[in-house]
């Protein structure tokens, strides 16, 4: 089964499924998963969803239900955070 | 009006303090604080003068803001030429000293000479003096702090003060208020201690005035209702403070780790945020305490941390088992990501022992990298630094040279020059990761394309707090630009840069732009001081305080050669990570800064920019 990487950080990280570590978990995913859906299944809160890292990079809001995860990708999200 | 009208002049030289009015037509011009001290210096010193010798100066300063009920207003600068970098000097630091100082009718403290014997200056309200401080050099921040409150018998004296690093003359250490607020980069504190001045102790209980009470007090308290209702100021820097970026960055693949080798650190998660509110595996307790809140803030950024009783650090050291200061982002790289170090409560320590010596952590962190860095490639050996293996990844060469360097001490006065100096004494000048001989931050340019410009052309040599565009590039702060991208990054650092100049100089802090814009800021300014301030004018004041910053920095023999970055940044791709495969494409972006500046090919301010900033 094609695996993904969750990572939830801030006040996100209370919608990680049980048994995550350092706020990663491995998820099962498959052909048609989207950054949008994991988003909704995970039941994460849209408002809180504002850095959406695909690997790294930055899914635009209006990109997220178009863009496919595929295995071993890593998504990484964040409510609004700043610091410096 | 929010101006007290007054300035303290300090010589140092004859042991005089003297009071004289504060130039209000300047005010209008640099605004306070940075760009109103920046003028004072370049009225004043030669900027070609030894930044440890008697003619530079130093000044400690307010803004218009502060002392008042501004969110965040408790701000105050120190500026004075650098030793560390030749340039131009801006340190500002939060806590209650800035506006003790206000609240006892000073704006601004101006210490000249040098005194022969060590002193401190003890203010209460209008009365100023010299007094011995023979008893307090040789002690630390914090025992200083201690020892003239008890003198004084007052408990609520403000004290600023260095350690015994700026005694020694570390070229990068600090001056810490209220025991762990710090100006914290440039090496002021290294002025400080050549001047043979170790505190300045504050009280004052005179109030600070504003102009239309009424129009300012609602200005202050719509601004505050955005900072609460905000989600990184209302929410996120108060959970998690300035560390949740580590994991942010990291994932970014802008994380430099191994004194720039690498882009991505794989200790991230172990020195975050969320690492520092997790219980331990040793003793059940988190790292963070609680939170902490700067005079009149309203956001509570602050870490107040507690050390595991049984690490190797402390476990018979019980001076350090109390809450303290604890991890701020840029801190926990430096001294972690940077070296490689991935031990929170070795990090923790080293950071407790920066503020209670007062040096700066990011230099330090960032030079011990680059020993490190020598030391793995046979350059540096045990001989040199007194039997400390130097690995990276090594918590206990971090700590011990962490307290060497603090007290200037061994191999630590050699970690004290600086990764610029360090790396030259031992033939490898390009592993020194600094910018006009100031070290980085946590921001690789490589993968943060904008960071690059800002760090080239940063006033005070390689800095983040210059013009933020990380806001921006990462973390969608007003809007997300791309950072894989050099297009359109001249005009988002000039912006930057301009902005925060003229925040700097407001007496509030950086970070509530995360939430206000200039829109937010100018009403409360303009109410404060009964003058015509407009986001417009404040705009145009930065940009003036850049030039100015400029000005002085190429008159003290800076050129546009010094707009530049390390080779490794310039030549290396980066190898994993978002920005694998790419550079900093500096000379991509510098030519169109260089314009919109209306600045030379060679990055000299024109005679009409000159006129147009009436500078």
């Amino acid at each position: 089964m094609p695996t993904a990487t969750i990572k939830l950080y801030s006040v996100l990280a209370q919608h990680l499924p049980p048994g995550a570590e350092k706020n990663t978990a491995p998820l099962q995913i498959d052909a048609a998963t989207t950054v949008g859906g994991l988003i909704g299944s995970l039941n994460l809160p849209p408002q809180h969803c504002h850095l959406v890292l695909l690997n790294g990079v930055f899914v635009p809001p209006d990109a997220r239900g178009s863009t496919p995860v595929r295995d071993g990708d890593a998504l990484a999200i964040w409510p609004p955070v700043a610091g410096g | 009006m929010s101006w007290t009208g007054n300035v303290l002049r300090v010589n140092l030289t004859a042991g005089t303090c003297t009071s004289e009015p504060l130039n209000k037509a300047w005010t209008r011009q640099y605004l306070g604080q940075r760009g109103l001290a920046t003028k004072y210096l370049s009225e004043e010193i030669d900027p070609t003068c030894d930044a440890l010798g008697p003619d530079n100066k130093m000044i400690m300063t307010t803004g218009p803001l502060t002392g008042t009920m501004a969110s965040t207003a408790g701000r105050y600068s120190v500026v004075t030429k650098s030793p560390l970098t030749g340039c131009v000097a801006c340190s500002n630091s939060g806590g209650h000293f800035g506006n003790e100082m206000k609240n006892a009718g000073w704006d601004m403290i101006i210490f000249e000479g040098q005194s022969p014997t060590p002193v401190y200056l003890y203010v209460e309200n209008e009365k100023a003096e010299l007094r011995d401080a023979s008893g307090y050099w040789g002690k630390s921040v914090w025992d200083t702090d201690a020892g003239l409150k008890t003198a004084h018998q007052d408990p609520l004296l403000r004290i600023a003060a260095i350690g015994v690093a700026g005694e020694k003359g570390v070229l990068y250490a600090c001056i810490v208020n209220d025991l762990h607020r710090a100006a914290g980069r440039s090496g002021v504190g290294t002025v400080m201690g050549s001047k043979n001045l170790k505190a300045v102790a504050i009280r004052g209980t005179r109030g600070v005035k504003v102009a239309d009470p009424l129009t300012f007090m609602k200005a202050a308290t719509d601004a505050k209702k955005v900072l609460a209702d905000n989600a990184v100021t209302g929410q996120g820097l108060p959970a998690y403070g300035t560390q949740v970026l580590m994991n942010v960055i990291n994932e970014t693949g802008a994380l430099p780790t191994h004194n720039f080798r690498d882009v991505q650190f794989d200790g991230a998660a172990d020195i975050s945020a969320e690492a520092m509110v997790a219980p331990r595996k040793t003793d059940g307790k988190p790292n963070l305490v609680t939170n902490q809140a700067c005079f009149a803030c309203t956001i509570a950024c602050g870490r107040v941390s507690q050390l595991d009783r049984g690490h190797y650090t402390v476990v018979n050291r019980p001076e350090y088992w109390g809450a303290s200061g604890g991890l701020e982002y840029e801190a926990a790289w430096a001294l972690g990501a940077a070296t490689g170090v991935k031990d929170l409560e070795a990090l923790t320590f080293a950071n407790f022992l920066c503020n209670e010596q007062a040096i700066d952590p990011i230099s330090l962190g960032a030079t011990i990298a680059a020993a490190m860095e020598l030391y793995e490639m046979g350059v540096i050996t045990t001989e040199h630094t007194g039997g400390i293996e130097l690995p990276f990844g090594s918590a206990q060469a971090l700590t011990t040279l962490a307290e060497l360097t603090c007290k200037g001490e061994g191999f630590g006065a050699e970690i004290g020059l600086g990764s610029r100096r360090l790396t030259e004494k031992y033939g490898h000048p390009d592993l020194s990761m600094t910018v006009k001989s100031q070290e980085f931050p946590a921001y690789d340019p490589r993968g943060v394309q904008g960071m690059g410009l800002s760090y080239a052309t940063s006033n005070r040599g390689a800095c983040h707090l210059r013009g933020y565009t990380v806001s921006s590039e990462i973390l969608g702060i007003p809007e997300k630009t791309d950072p894989l991208s050099h297009e359109g990054k001249a005009g988002l650092v000039k912006a930057f840069q301009d902005a925060t100049a003229a925040v700097d100089s407001a007496g509030i802090c950086v970070f509530t732009t995360f939430a206000w814009t200039l829109e937010h800021i100018a009403p409360q300014i303009a109410a404060a001081t009964g003058e015509a301030y407009t986001p417009e004018s404040l705009l145009e004041i930065g940009e003036r305080i850049w030039n100015l910053e400029r000005r002085f920095n190429m008159a003290a023999g800076m050129t546009a050669a010094d707009d530049t970055l390390p080779k490794r940044l310039l030549k290396d791709a980066a190898k994993t990570g978002p920005a694998k495969g790419m550079v900093a494409p500096l000379d991509k972006m510098l030519p169109e800064y260089y314009q919109l500046r209306g600045w030379t090919t060679d990055g000299i301010p024109t005679n009409e920019t000159v006129e147009r900033l009436a500078l």
